[in-house]
């Protein structure tokens, strides 16, 4: 049996009075690839972000390799871990945003070493050796000396990805990471998840590439207006499905 | 004039300068630092910490230099019967003015960084410190430059004003110096050397703008 590495339960998020995440629970475990499809506006990058911490959660559970980052108390109010544990818990996951925010004041080399050094004390030959291994592992070795503003976007959302990788990170959550991009570049960031998929990296993976997420995923998850309506293999989420919503969803993204 | 008494002002107001010198360094070493504190404190969320603030930017920013110089220079003997030295009265009340007009250009050189700095930064585990000195203010720096030179060249200027309390800056040598000798010649040479002074104020500018050009 493998290990889960994320637990999330019963998560809930309003904005104002708008509540966007209505319970939302799903697992993911070590060295599973998990796509999360849907409507926009349906709840996605709200979800990542609760997990990310960077944005808190109203109530529920989330705890990664069983630590506590959130738990419930009996009033339903999360109650968040203390200050070193929520910094431990930060070391487990990595992000790709959609828009890659990179430092563009900082070289492609900078960017990639500074959270190694400054956060995890890692020495600068250290971290430049690391550095240069995963710049080559998404084809930019050449780039190290680089701006982020005299990259492409595939290029810079390639950097965001080692970026993130340098940190080590038990899991990895990608929110969208081709949408920025035009067409004839999203194929080189799915090359490289790909890539990290085949040396099992564990992934949470936001996307509207519904292809892509049929090839690369061991689950499916698809939310809707802040529920997961669906949770299970690719083809029983996205080829034999007879929910109405799911299909509905499918059709209007292969009409687009 | 005789060239030995033409010879004799120059020197006179070169000694000034340094004066006015030393109130545009040190009001610089004092309100940059205190300008960014006061920005921090303008955008908390704690109304105990940004409404006095707030008050404070007004009186500064809404009342004439002058009376500030005025104010700190007297206020302290009157109030509490402690004198202050009029050169260090006036780099108080330079500073604490500075500080709030450069505030005002930190605050909004901190806004228009776009929250994905922050937010990659806290994914990668940096403390807000961290993230603040080494991923935000060098943006900021970058993009204050144009507001912060206008600032620097008008405080060149404003020192001129310390010798409303007494202090023996260029300006004010240069009017005694002129009724002095009954010449409009020294205050034109004081002109010259703010001219100058500024002109390196302006260059430094353009230089660092230069520099900061590497990126975006
Ligand atoms: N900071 C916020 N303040 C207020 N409302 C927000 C905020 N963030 C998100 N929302 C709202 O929450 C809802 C869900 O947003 P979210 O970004 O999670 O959707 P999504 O599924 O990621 O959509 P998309 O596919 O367009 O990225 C939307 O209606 C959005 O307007
Ligand atoms: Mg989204």
């Amino acid at each position: 049996m493998s290990q889960t590495v994320l637990k999330m339960q019963s998560i809930y998020k309003s904005f104002g009075d708008m509540e966007v995440l209505k319970g939302i629970s799903f697992e993911v475990k070590k060295g599973e690839i998990v796509s999360i499809i849907g409507p926009s506006g349906s709840g996605k990058s709200t979800l990542l972000r609760c997990a990310t911490m960077l944005e808190k959660a109203d109530s529920g559970n989330i705890s990664y390799d069983d630590i506590n980052m959130i738990i419930s108390d009996l009033e339903q109010a999360a109650v968040y871990a203390d200050k070193k544990t929520l910094k431990q818990i930060n070391r487990k996951f990595g992000l790709v945003f959609q828009n890659f925010n990179l430092f563009p004041h900082l070289s492609v080399l900078q960017n990639i070493i500074e959270a190694p050094m400054c956060v995890a004390n890692i020495s600068k030959e250290e971290a430049k050796k690391t550095a240069m291994e995963l710049l080559a592992k998404v084809g930019l070795a050449d780039r190290a000396g680089a701006y982020p503003c005299q990259l492409s976007g595939g290029q810079q959302q390639r950097v965001a990805i080692a970026r993130a990788l340098a940190m080590n990170p038990d899991i990895l959550f990608f929110d969208e990471p081709t949408s920025a991009l035009d067409p004839e570049l999203t194929g080189e960031i799915l090359k490289v998840i790909k890539s990290l998929a085949d040396e099992k990296m564990t992934m949470v993976i936001v996307t509207h590439e519904m292809n892509f997420a049929r090839d690369i995923s061991d689950r499916v998850i698809f939310m809707d207006e802040g529920v997961v309506v669906a949770n299970g293999t690719p083809s029983e989420v996205l080829m034999d499905s007879a929910n109405p919503r799911i299909n509905q969803f499918l059709n209007k993204i292969s009409n687009e | 004039m005789k060239l030995e008494s033409l010879i004799s002002m120059l020197q006179r107001m070169l000694g000034a300068s340094t004066v006015t010198l030393e109130v545009f360094f040190l009001t610089l070493i004092f309100s940059l630092p205190l300008g960014l504190l006061v920005a921090k404190g303008r955008m908390s969320h704690l109304k105990v910490i940004n409404v006095p603030i707030k008050f404070y930017l007004l009186i500064m920013r809404g009342t004439p230099l002058i009376l500030q110089l005025i104010f700190f220079y007297f206020a302290p003997s009157s109030l509490f019967g402690i004198s202050l030295d009029r050169f260090w009265a006036a780099v108080l009340a330079f500073s604490l003015n500075y500080a709030a007009y450069f505030a005002e250009i930190f605050r909004g050189g901190i806004q228009s960084i776009p929250v994905g700095q922050h937010e990659a930064a806290a994914i990668l585990g940096l403390s807000k410190l961290q993230t603040f000195f080494k991923i935000i203010l060098p943006q900021v720096i970058k993009n204050i430059i144009p507001p912060m030179g206008n600032e620097f060249m008008t405080l060149v200027k404003d020192t001129a004003l310390a010798q409303t309390i007494g202090v023996m800056e260029l300006f004010r040598i240069a009017n005694t110096t002129s009724s002095q000798y009954f010449s409009t010649v020294p205050i034109f040479v004081a002109g010259v050397f703010y001219l100058a002074m500024n002109a390196v104020v302006s260059y430094g500018f353009s230089f660092a703008s230069k520099k900061l050009n590497y990126y975006r």
